[in-house]
């Protein structure tokens, strides 16, 4: 099929940046988006132009690495698919794609459709973990776990970092990456002990980081390739005012 | 150069913990004297980089991504082995070691692959602990799957994203120390050679992905777990950036690299649907657990799956291997696809796949089940085919998917060169020629939680602590040479990508070195690929420049190393004249087509030394010793 895209360009920081339009004579709907970009990367290098920079890794939509905005949805139209899981079956001959790299404040852009989102691993160093060195763990099944909350756990910790919820959110916020990590380590007995500390620690570090506040619209639920659910951040918020009343207690 | 590999004295089950006695200690207050470099955040550098941060060492980490989660070892469907014994079905320490030697086709290191069989017990125990949310039965306990090659069901998982699961348990332990600032964390940024200072490890070269800026780290000791080498075939089930540079810098300052022609293709992937095709996918073995593989009795039956009745499928696994079935080992289970492909029985558009069917166990135990069991590699199977796998059966194809040569170590995972580490898969330890399922995650936590923690120390124990800085002309003479690279790469202008070069090469690899080798195969892959070298070096074009986020370049270095690492890899399997684990050599097989040892002449390790790009590389021998498990002919029929 022939499609029409149009990419960001941006050379760098400092750019302003700009929307090119390139045409795709011949799409096949079994290749990949990330294929397709490939595609037209060998022949603009070919053609003496520099190719589109964009993030991928696995290109199984388990790394978080992708993330394109797609017609202006991030990840594109189909729910609960990353970029590089996106086939070309989803989209018919002749059509149009806006192609844009994500856009927030906590997510500068480096080049064309690449970002920098360091600042999602220093709100982990904040608090994102169980403190327990190597070596000091007791014998696993010394403490049974309810297989509701394993699984409740899992679904939370099935979150990529990538930033999509973050890209989608008028606000740019990043309530859902937070609360699902909060989410995840609380509705375990091992991660009780910290939950309310790691709450404030990761909103804390959300805050200064230049994420917004959640518009409650939850569009981060939308986009999200793994289908992770705003109760996320409801239990979140709960962590956090616990842990607020226990202090204002003591 | 001299091989020992330091394998401690005594029977097999103590060597362990009396060589754990044996080791030098550092106080508490000197080991932040000491600064180590980890290249690699996957499963073995996170776990390590953690660690030794915890035991009061400084610590610089690496990573090529934009972040320590994102590397390779994400990807992990399937699950993590260990003995604990569970399930009561009869597991041991002593039998996970029997079956992982033998997996191996009798090609490991027996006492490395004791001591993994010990530790992996301590890794369930970890991982729980740092909240890794493990399937758990309805009682609350921790659940176990079964793999290939094994008869016991010893498989921890978390759905399947046990990679993902296990590794957002390292990275948090690494992120808290580097929130607590033991651990420099840098991302985006590739080491592009190894610093030797005395002819000991004391530092690397870097180039920052973003800015072009090249750097040099100086430390008391280098730690590489920079993953494994699939995508010298361009093809494979291996994240796009995975690399063998990190490794091949190395072996070219003299470390040695160890049986690189044990490469490990795995037996269910998705098929090849196009020439656009820049990667294969997985689908974990587990779903062999569940799923009956088989391909049509007559060649050319051009039936749909579902029109085709039973008498007239062939489930060439189970009638041929009846004790193991689907769950025969991996190199088996290819080499057994390929046959029926290869015979004209192969389904799909291009005859190579065969049939991975659910239709029983979703009579058996409901879609709800397989769903709970498999859900996500169901859809993935559906996004990417667009076909409905519960619908009608999935087409699997092998595909290059793991790499058990690497680096060569010691039994503390020290290589030839003082001060040099290798951990996971960019060593060459514990898998001989066939990893078994679920055991590289295994391995890759149990060298970086359990055995280099423990034997760095010894080693830093001899060393004065920041004897070498940056200033050293051997750092300056390394990054002098890495410029240069860069700079002729970028000089080239000629009229070829470096992805191109990449495809020629990866299909030279599969044809004569995949899943069957021959002397006349590889022979012909050694002349093609220093002429397909010498046109990379006067062909290849690099758009942009130096100086800033160029992913052409990176690409570029990437693909130069797997020019000159492709022929060592085919060099060792022309010289391996026998056929074992993922290494079968057509000329050495038996009459039913089983690969066939050579025990008299190959149980040994071939380690090799880099000579210059004009002469042969030096074979290096270890002799294998196998005192617990006797040399058997391995058999799962
Ligand atoms: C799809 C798939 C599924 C799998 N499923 C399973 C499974 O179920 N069970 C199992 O046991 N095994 C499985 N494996 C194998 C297993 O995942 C890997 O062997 C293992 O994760 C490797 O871990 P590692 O830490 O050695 O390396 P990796 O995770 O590959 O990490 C390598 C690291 O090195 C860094 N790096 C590399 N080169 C450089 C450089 N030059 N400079 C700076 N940094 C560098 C990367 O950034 C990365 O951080 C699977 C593999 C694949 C491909
Ligand atoms: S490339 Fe890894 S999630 Fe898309």
């Amino acid at each position: 099929m022939r499609l029409k895209l149009h990419v960001w360009r941006q050379r760098g920081p400092a750019d302003a940046g700009q929307m090119v339009s390139y045409d795709m004579p011949d799409v096949s709907p079994d290749m990949s988006f990330l294929e397709m970009l490939d595609v037209l990367n060998e022949r603009l290098t070919l053609e003496g132009e520099e190719p589109i920079a964009f993030d991928h890794d696995c290109r199984e939509g388990i790394c978080g690495a992708c993330g394109l905005v797609i017609n202006g949805i991030a990840h594109g139209p189909t729910r609960g698919t990353t970029t590089c899981q996106l086939h070309m079956r989803s989209f018919k001959d002749g059509d149009e794609i806006w192609i844009e790299p994500w856009r927030a404040r906590a997510f500068p852009v480096i080049k064309d459709l690449v970002v920098d989102r360091k600042s999602f691993d220093r709100v982990i160093e904040s608090g994102g973990f169980i403190s327990v060195n190597t070596g000091s763990a007791p014998e696993a099944n010394i403490l049974s776990v309810a297989k509701d909350s394993a699984d409740q756990a899992f679904e939370y910790a099935a979150c990529i970092g990538c930033g999509a919820c973050v890209a989608a959110c008028k606000n740019a916020s990043a309530m859902l990456f937070v609360g699902a990590k909060v989410s995840h380590l609380a509705s375990l007995p091992q991660g009780r002990v910290e939950a309310g500390r790691r709450a404030r620690a990761m909103v804390s570090a959300m805050d200064a980081e230049g994420f917004g506040s959640c518009t409650n619209q939850f569009e981060c639920e939308a986009v999200c390739p793994k289908d992770i659910s705003v109760r996320a951040i409801a239990k979140m918020n709960r962590e956090y005012l616990r842990a607020g009343l226990l202090e204002s207690e003591s | 150069m001299k091989l020992d590999a330091r394998i401690p004295d005594g029977p097999i089950d103590t060597k362990w913990e009396r060589h754990c006695f044996e080791l030098k200690l550092i106080n508490p207050a000197n080991k932040r004297k000491f600064r180590v470099i980890v290249v690699g955040t996957g499963l073995a550098g996170a776990s390590a980089a953690a660690s030794l941060a915890e035991l009061g060492y400084q610590v610089d980490a690496f990573c090529f991504q934009d972040s320590p989660r994102r590397a390779h070892s994400i990807a992990a469907q399937g699950g993590i082995n260990a003995a604990k014994n569970y399930q009561g079905d009869g597991d041991s320490i002593y039998r996970l070691f029997y079956d992982t030697v033998k997996g191996g086709d009798f090609r490991a290191r027996e006492a490395n692959v004791y001591r993994l069989a010990q530790v992996s017990v301590n890794i369930i125990d970890q991982c729980v602990a740092q909240g890794v949310p493990f399937a758990r039965e309805y009682g609350g306990y921790l659940d176990n799957r079964s793999f290939g090659g094994a008869q016991v069901s010893r498989t921890f998982y978390a759905r399947g994203q046990t990679g993902q699961q296990l590794l957002l348990g390292a990275y948090q332990a690494l992120a808290r120390q580097v929130g607590n600032k033991k651990v420099r964390m840098h991302r985006r940024c590739e080491m592009l050679d190894l610093v030797l200072v005395d002819g000991h490890a004391k530092g690397i070269i870097t180039r920052d992905l973003i800015t072009g800026e090249i750097s040099r780290h100086a430390a008391d000791a280098v730690i590489l777990a920079t993953g494994g080498y699939g995508n010298a075939f361009f093809l494979s089930t291996n994240a796009k950036g995975c690399n063998v540079t990190a490794a091949y810098r190395a072996y070219k300052k003299g470390a040695a690299f160890a049986n690189p022609c044990y490469t490990q293709i795995h037996p269910t992937c998705i098929p090849v649907a196009g020439d656009h095709q820049s990667k294969l996918t997985l689908m974990s073995e587990s779903l062999r657990n569940d799923g009956r593989i088989w391909v049509p009795k007559q060649k050319g039956d051009r039936r749909a799956a579902g029109d085709i009745p039973a008498q007239d499928r062939d489930y060439y696994l189970e009638r041929k291997y009846p004790s193991f079935g689907n769950l025969a080992p991996r190199d088996i289970a290819s080499r057994a696809a390929k046959e029926v492909c290869d015979e004209g029985r192969g389904v799909g558009p291009r005859g190579l796949g065969v049939y991975l069917d659910f239709a029983e166990s979703i009579q058996r135990l409901g879609s709800h089940v397989i769903e709970e069991r498999y859900g996500n590699l169901f859809e993935m199977y559906n996004r990417i085919t667009g076909e409905d796998p519960y619908a009608s059966p999935m087409r699997i194809f092998p595909a290059v998917h793991y790499t058990m040569g690497g680096l060569w170590v010691d039994y503390n995972l020290m290589s030839n060169l003082p001060g040099l580490f290798v951990l996971g898969e960019a060593n060459f330890s514990d898998h001989g020629a066939n990893r078994l399922g679920a055991s590289a995650l295994m391995q890759g936590l149990a060298d970086g939680y359990f055995v280099v923690p423990y034997t760095i120390g010894h080693y830093l124990a001899g060393q004065r602590p920041a004897a070498v800085s940056t200033e050293h002309a051997e750092f300056a003479r390394a990054e002098e040479e890495t410029r240069q690279r860069i700079s002729t790469f970028l000089s080239l202008k000629g009229s070829r990508t470096a992805d191109s070069f990449h495809r020629e090469l990866g299909a030279v690899l599969w044809d004569h070195c995949g899943m069957s080798r021959s002397a006349s195969g590889l022979k012909e892959a050694l002349r093609r690929i220093p002429a397909l070298r010498q046109e990379f070096w006067e062909n290849l074009r690099v758009p942009g420049s130096g100086a800033d986020l160029n992913q052409s370049l990176e690409k570029a270095g990437r693909v130069a190393d797997f020019m000159e690492f492709a022929e060592l890899l085919c060099h060792d399997a022309l010289t391996r004249e026998e056929s074992c684990g993922g290494h079968f050599r057509e000329e050495y097989q038996t009459s039913e087509g089983e690969a066939q040892r050579d025990d008299a002449n190959f149980t040994h390790v071939s380690a090799w030394e880099f000579k210059g790009l004009e002469s042969p590389p030096e074979e290096h021998r270890e002799p294998l010793i196998f005192e617990n498990v006797p040399l058997a002919v391995r058999s799962y029929k």
